[in-house]
């Protein structure tokens, strides 16, 4: 999983790409969370799920995990994009509840 | 009357994960899946295997066992680990039930599995292992016509 990010209009977009598992997920865990650290000066972080080609419940931990990092930093997390499998593995989670899509 | 049988056999090292829900997916495509039902047996792989990695065998090595059938639309799966076992089934499979959960564990892998596949179901002994069982069957849809 690559993991890359920009701001713009004070919006921190953070891509992910490629699968997401237990094994994939470690790297990307602490390139997400630089990321934000990095931008605590945004007033909120989209993360684009658009280009995750599979997606198992590591993805709702690491959802969790980067909403707690926001969160300690006063900053609204956001998903976008989800594809119709991830999708529908945050949906069974509840998980938008507490990370709104962005849409 | 289709049958067929696959047996992988691996070390539960993280990076095989990819592998086996990949070989176990190129193995059901005969059955002509839908995108979605072939992404649901992915994901359902990928938790049973997972979990043996990560509980069964907490980060020591091990062998992961994957064993496939085909029979007519019906896909059956069985994952088995020689691990440690699980303790409380019931509690095992709540959802949100989780043993790690400083790790970012979801507790929702059982939950996935039960709710991706048709037919679910685990056994385990404490010290000696567990098996889970899935099954899934594929009707012919016109998504895929």
């Amino acid at each position: 999983m690559t993991v890359t990010g920009y701001m713009r209009e004070k919006i921190l977009y953070i891509n992910l790409s490629g699968e997401m598992d237990e094994c994939s997920a470690q790297d990307a865990r602490a390139k997400c969370d630089k990321l934000i650290e990095e931008n605590i000066n945004a007033k909120r972080v989209i993360i684009n799920l658009s280009e995750i080609e599979f997606m198992d419940s590591t993805g709702i931990g690491f959802l969790i995990g980067r909403y707690k990092k926001a969160s300690r930093l006063s900053l609204p997390l956001f998903v976008e994009k989800p594809n119709f499998a991830a999708d529908k593995i945050l949906n069974l989670s509840g998980i938008y509840s507490l990370i709104p899509k962005a849409e | 009357m289709t049958k067929n049988y696959l047996k992988l056999q691996f070390y539960s090292l993280p990076i095989n994960q990819a592998f086996a829900r990949d070989a176990v997916a190129a193995f059901c495509l005969e059955l002509n899946p839908t995108l979605s039902a072939l992404s649901d047996v992915k994901t359902a792989v990928s938790e049973a295997v997972t979990n043996c990695t990560v509980h069964a065998y907490r980060g020591n090595l091990g062998l992961v066992t994957v064993e496939c059938e085909i029979e007519d639309n019906k896909l059956h799966i069985k994952v088995s680990d020689t691990g440690k076992g699980i303790p409380d089934i019931q509690k095992a499979v709540q959802p949100f039930y989780t043993t790690l959960p400083s790790d970012e564990r979801s507790g929702m892998g059982f939950t996935i599995m039960q709710t991706f596949m048709d037919e679910f179901k685990v056994n385990s002994i404490q010290g000696e292992g567990t098996v889970v069982y899935m099954s899934k069957s594929f009707e012919a849809e016109v998504e895929n016509a």
